[in-house]
């Protein structure tokens, strides 16, 4: 059992839905990063999203794109990124990390160097968004043999035909991207929600977890209410981006997981 | 498989998409149902007789094929070496060989009942040949060009507006062809119901790299028997060359030839500056690694973490950090040898080309040409050398003549 199944376990025992929180590591810079990503448990982060900044993020809007380009611009490299989940290991053992981003920098460490460096980092799970499971053997598959959960996204042009072969080989949770288009883009409404999150369960005892276009504590309930969790990202990363003291960028956070678990 | 096919290179992609270890479908999700349906809908127009027959016809009415295949006899005189052929990809409609591509795509783009278009564009050139496929079959086109392109390359620019096409200039990054392409698959990705990605190289997610290899091919295809027209039955190139941004006019000429081993086979990267550590340049197969980037694994410019680098050329249309899948599989088994020209040494042969032909080359092509003129002069006379002037030059009168130091204003 990894980090990420205890803690769906421990929140269905709870009644509680999960609330996921998206922050690009090293934004604005590696210590102020580092000190957001500490607060996040206290917030009332369920689940961590750590962002490997990339230059090229093909699936991302302007939002989370520019949150990439200050990471780099200060110095973040893909070890900075895994000592951040090291550092932050040494007082958290139970908050899973989930890094997100796209494959090129794993595929240039080497996939086995990088699965083995994670793990040591107490890295949980990976979301890569450039490996659909047509590539399943490049990344998705060593990461599982190496403990670590591989998450799939699911989309609304993931049709029933396709969506067995999303499933196969997924852990941890299902991501499912609540509209066509990236990151911090159009809203995502409960109503076109639930039927696709129903579709999914009735094909995995997985949890169903959503995000794109999630912007609010409201949303957060709303999408909460018909789902196993939300993910929230651009929206906090907007609010570094505005240059917020860590202090209110959580107190931001809190009030999105707030929506998140009232649901 | 019957016998002869077994040790041929015309066999790639595989099911995966992959030659050798490049290539793939390294996407979203969210593209993935729609790249599988592209996939089949081109396995099957492949093979159905329409479908090429409406090629064909819009081939030579509407583009104006076969281009010539023509013997550059002062340019031959001059290097006094080799026979120098040019294949006149320039003489296209709308000035370049992307509209060869751009017809198949729209065509299956028709089929496929989608009804707008993207397209990225570096030059230019991709982008006003899909906007006047557009044009022709009243679909609305969006093209992608980095702010920094629209600013070099200003005539195209218009010449899109005129054709109806929308012209978004991207911020992005350097604001080059990379990132026209990272914008165009952010929008794909928005409109994957009702929008066709119309990609101008031999790049991208499968089938991508071997659908715009097959629509160029017709190139390479018309050179084997014009060649025979002009040097006798049988007679084939003894080297071919070709510029490479993403590789589609090189692919192009190239695949016709990959299973017969007296052709030499030369792809011309675009070396700006110069091949240094500096980076100041794009030649991906001289000066990068395998990488993972735009859905497909190939040589990319990036730094020690993985990071995408920015490429440098004078010519906006070799602008780019990686190159086809196919090409670098032929790098690696050896089938095709990979070689880097400077700014400098392109625009010597803009000049040359210019003078001694009367042919004012764009300049991609130039950087092939300046290759040619490094190797004909060792070439005996009786060897054919077949290079792609594969766009013509008037886009880029300007930036040629900034460089020289002549003021147009």
């Amino acid at each position: 059992m990894t980090r990420i199944d205890a803690k769906f376990a421990d929140l269905k025992a709870k009644g509680k839905k999960a609330f996921v929180a998206y922050v690009m590591a090293g934004d604005p810079d590696y210590d102020t990063s580092l000190e957001i990503v500490k607060g996040l448990p206290a917030a009332g982060v369920d689940i961590i999203e750590l962002g490997m900044p990339f230059t090229d993020p093909m699936a991302d809007g302007p939002t989370i794109q520019l949150a990439g380009q200050r990471a780099l611009e200060a110095g973040q490299t893909l070890d900075k990124t895994l000592a951040m989940a090291r550092i932050f290991r040494e007082t958290d053992d139970t908050t899973p990390i989930v890094m997100m981003g796209y494959y090129n920098p794993i595929y240039s460490r080497g996939v086995d160097t990088f699965l083995s460096q994670a793990k040591e980092a107490g890295i949980d799970g990976l979301i890569v968004v450039d490996l659909p499971p047509e590539e399943d053997s490049e990344l998705c598959l060593p990461a599982q043999a190496a403990g670590l959960n591989f998450i799939r996204l699911a989309t609304p042009t993931t049709d029933d035909e396709r969506l067995p072969r999303v499933l196969q080989n997924t852990s941890g949770f299902v991501y499912y991207v609540s509209i066509t288009g990236i990151t911090g883009s159009a809203e995502a409404q409960a109503t076109d929600v639930g039927p696709e999150v129903a579709r999914i369960k009735a094909g995995t005892d997985l949890p169903v977890v959503v995000g794109f276009g999630i912007k609010t504590p409201e949303q957060a309930r709303s999408i909460g209410s018909v789902a196993d969790g939300a993910v929230v990202g651009s929206a906090i990363v907007s609010q570094i981006a505005a240059g917020k003291p860590v202090a209110e960028v959580l107190d931001f956070v809190a009030a999105l997981a707030q929506g998140a678990h009232s649901a | 498989m019957p016998d002869d096919l077994i040790n041929s290179y015309k066999t790639g992609p595989d099911e995966n998409g992959r030659f050798g270890d490049f290539g793939g479908r390294f996407v979203s999700e969210t593209l993935m149902p729609l790249i599988l349906r592209l996939e089949a809908e081109y396995e099957k127009a492949k093979t159905d007789q329409s479908f090429w027959d409406e090629m064909d016809d819009l081939w030579t009415h509407y583009v104006g094929r076969p281009s010539p295949l023509y013997h550059a006899e002062r340019l031959s005189e001059h290097l006094g070496g080799a026979k120098i052929y040019m294949k006149r990809d320039e003489l296209n409609h709308t000035g370049a060989h992307k509209i060869n591509n751009v017809l198949g795509q729209i065509i299956l783009a028709r089929r496929m009942g989608k009804t707008r278009i993207i397209a990225e564009t570096g030059a230019g050139q991709h982008g006003v040949a899909t906007a006047t496929v557009c044009a022709k079959f009243g679909l609305k086109c969006v093209v992608y060009m980095g702010a920094h392109d629209v600013e070099r390359q200003k005539p195209n620019v218009f010449r899109m507006r005129l054709l109806g096409a929308e012209v978004v200039p991207v911020t992005s990054g350097r604001g080059t062809l990379k990132d026209a392409m990272n914008d165009a698959l952010r929008d794909w990705v928005t409109n994957v119901r009702d929008t066709f990605y119309c990609i101008g190289t031999v790049a991208g997610p499968h089938p991508y790299p071997a659908m715009v290899r097959d629509f160029q091919a017709i190139i390479g295809k018309e050179v084997r028997w014009q060649l025979a027209e002009q040097e006798g039955e049988g007679r084939l190139p003894d080297t071919v060359v070709a510029a490479i941004g993403g590789g589609s006019n090189a692919m192009g000429l190239f695949f016709p030839f990959l299973d017969d081993p007296e052709v030499k086979i030369i792809g011309v990267e675009a070396g700006g500056k110069g091949v240094n550590e500096k980076m100041e340049h794009c030649a991906s197969l001289t000066g990068g690694r395998p990488g993972v980037l735009h859905g497909n694994r190939t040589y990319l410019l990036q730094d020690d973490d993985g990071q995408i680098l920015e490429g440098f050329s004078i010519s906006a249309g070799l602008d780019y950090p990686g190159i086809g899948p196919e090409h670098a599989w032929l790098h690696d088994i050896g089938r095709a040898e990979y070689v880097s020209i400077t700014d400098k040494e392109a625009l010597g042969a803009f000049q040359l080309s210019c003078a001694l032909e009367g042919i004012i080359p764009a300049l991609e092509p130039s950087h092939a040409l300046a290759h040619v003129m490094k190797i004909a002069p060792d070439l005996p006379k009786d060897h054919i050398i077949v290079m792609n002037m594969c766009g013509r030059g008037d886009k880029d009168i300007f930036a040629v003549a900034q460089h020289l130091g002549f003021d147009m204003a």
